[in-house]
């Protein structure tokens, strides 16, 4: 169980990583605040509590490593980062800008604290199962989490990694999915249904949990579960139930805000919200 | 070539990698169930816990070699040229090339000489696929030396490599320990009549070409060009000053490969004529390496005639 103040840190960290979502996707003029938004609360808990990291050695060889499977959601790890001290919080109103370290997708060798390029679906997935294989093969107990959409759940190479650490026993692996139910064309079960995903990890080998992605106690809780799966030789996939654009009212559960940025009416409506949230978080 | 000693660079492969081993614990190797034809079966069999079984799952293995090299250690993924730079193209850019990754791809069965799989083995676009990725080395040796010593090469080299590796046997063509350097290319016969600029498999068969037409008083230079990419660009400079035309050779699509690169870099330095010849976009076929080499065109017959051909169009000239 989180302390009633580590509780209160995480939710004013998950309020500061969606007021960076909108300024970055704001100022960008494009991006990804819907899917962004939706993964808020868990980069909150895995930047500012579970990930054994320090943003003055980025490239510590036994940290924690998180990948962004899910590339397109880079305001979100950006905001975090920005926020954890990797980088000045004013980059992020260079997001996507032709002189900035922000890409539009995440990029290893650019911008400090990203584990690994990502940008193409599925890709991630499968470069985290290799470095939780590395770290196994070289000794080291550092932990990899990769988070992943659940639209991103059609790739195959999605589960030709679960096999993988599967059969590798990777209980060092965590596989996160953010499961805002929406993509670009439409509702997931729509598009092209991967119900019921916790059954499909199980048959693959895993151990499944499936909380709220935005209340902390079940995301304490989903995190517990794959901290006592340590040497259990099996991955472990935490689903988060969660809302697209989570945060920012006229955002939420709409499939249209996948891809766009707010416009200036937009952008001060959606910040007003956002400090107003923060500010009751912060009397409470 | 009877008379010569061949060995398929795939061989040399799975014995230089298993050398190498030897000498540096950071070597790990990953396979996608084909070590057996990919010849790091040596290695799997001397090294079991660093070799990596991946399963028929290319673009994981080369995802996973990706985040491996991210731990420390050096992967040599390992597979078919038509799956590891075909069907994981993506990722190979995507993960290993955008990251500029230290993972070396060891893609065994390159071109026709694939023989009786027939076309969807036969991969003759690979060199044009990798090579358009920014920061790859692309090498392919004609030789056993000339594998080993790249093999060495690549692991001493901090990015990624694709090498190139030969199902068939292809003659020895270093007696001695080959010298190879990424981005050198050699001249293995002198003369200034013209210039033969082959890589792989084709590189014996240049030998031979020059060989029978010096007897026929024709100086013909043979240069080895290992290294795709980077070329050795001074040295195909330095031959398109000095000859009257080149001819390029390879086991791949003449679009895309070797021979544009060829006929880009002098095209614009130092225009001259150039011939491609290679696979005339064409695909595969099943049949023996010998007969399809001779099908399409990659031979001592064809080059020589090619010659011919040349020294006519400069004579009217």
């Amino acid at each position: 169980m989180i302390s009633r103040e580590e509780k209160k840190k995480l939710k004013l960290a998950g309020a500061d990583i969606r007021k960076g979502i909108m300024t970055s996707t704001y100022y960008a003029h494009s991006g990804h605040p819907g899917g962004s938004l939706s993964a808020a609360d868990i980069l909150a808990y895995l930047y500012f509590h579970e990930m054994h990291i320090d943003p003055a050695s980025p490239q510590d060889p036994d940290r924690d490593r998180f990948v962004l499977s899910k590339g397109h959601a880079a305001p979100a790890l950006y905001s975090a980062l920005a926020y954890k001290g990797y980088f000045p919080k004013e980059d992020l109103t260079t997001l996507r800008h032709i002189d900035s370290h922000l890409q539009g997708h995440p990029n290893m060798n650019l911008t400090p604290g990203v584990d690994m390029c990502t940008g193409s679906l599925g890709q991630g997935l499968s470069a985290a199962a290799g470095m939780a294989k590395g770290a196994k093969m070289t000794g080291r107990d550092f932990r990899v989490f990769a988070l992943c959409g659940d639209g991103e759940m059609t790739e195959g190479i999605i589960w030709e990694a679960v096999l993988f650490a599967a059969h590798y026993k990777l209980d060092n692996l965590c596989i996160l999915v953010d499961v805002n139910g929406l993509q670009i064309d439409g509702r997931t079960k729509d598009v092209m249904n991967t119900d019921p995903l916790d059954q499909k990890f199980e048959a693959f080998g895993c151990r499944v949990i499936s909380r709220n992605g935005h209340e902390l106690e079940d995301i304490d809780e989903a995190f517990e579960f794959f901290r006592k799966g340590q040497g259990s030789g099996k991955p472990c996939v935490l689903l988060f139930s969660t809302v697209k654009g989570k945060g920012v009212a006229y955002m939420e559960n709409e499939a249209g805000w996948h891809g766009k940025a707010p416009n200036d009416i937009q952008y001060k409506i959606a910040m007003m919200e956002l400090e107003a949230h923060r500010a009751a978080l912060e009397v409470i | 070539m009877t008379d010569k000693k061949m060995k398929a660079t795939r061989v040399s492969y799975g014995e230089a990698i298993t050398e190498l081993g030897r000498l540096h614990p950071d070597i790990v190797v990953l396979d996608a169930d084909l070590s057996s034809a990919t010849k790091t079966e040596l290695f799997r069999k001397e090294f079991p816990d660093r070799h990596i079984q991946c399963g028929i799952a290319e673009q994981n293995m080369i995802n996973v070699a990706a985040g491996l090299s991210t731990t420390g250690l050096v992967p040599f993924a390992s597979s078919f040229a038509m799956f590891a730079a075909g069907r994981a193209f993506e990722m190979v850019r995507n993960t290993i090339g955008y990251g500029h990754l230290n993972v070396k791809i060891a893609a065994t069965h390159g071109g026709i000489s694939v023989g009786e799989d027939g076309a969807s083995h036969q991969c003759c676009e690979d060199f044009a696929l990798m090579r358009s990725i920014p920061g790859m080395t692309v090498l392919c040796p004609c030789d056993d030396g000339e594998a080993k010593a790249m093999v060495k090469a690549a692991y001493e080299h901090e990015g990624p490599v694709y090498l190139r590796f030969s199902r068939a046997a292809s003659p020895i063509i270093h007696e001695k320990p080959c010298d190879f350097v990424i981005g050198k290319g050699e001249v293995l016969k002198d003369g200034n009549d013209g210039c033969i600029i082959a890589v792989g498999i084709t590189v014996g068969e240049a030998l031979k070409a020059a060989n029978s037409l010096e007897a026929e008083g024709i100086h013909l230079r043979v240069v080895n060009m290992g290294s795709i990419k980077p070329l050795d660009e001074a040295l195909i400079l330095q031959c398109a000053k000095e000859c009257e035309w080149i001819i390029t050779i390879e086991e791949h699509n003449v679009i895309g490969g070797l021979g544009e690169a060829v006929a880009a870099l002098c095209s614009e330095h130092h225009p001259v004529r150039i011939k491609r010849l290679g696979v005339q976009d064409r695909f595969g076929h099943s049949g023996s390496a010998a007969e399809l080499l001779k099908e399409y065109g990659l031979t001592a017959e064809t080059i020589i005639q090619t010659v011919k051909e040349m020294r006519e169009i400069h004579s009217t000239e």
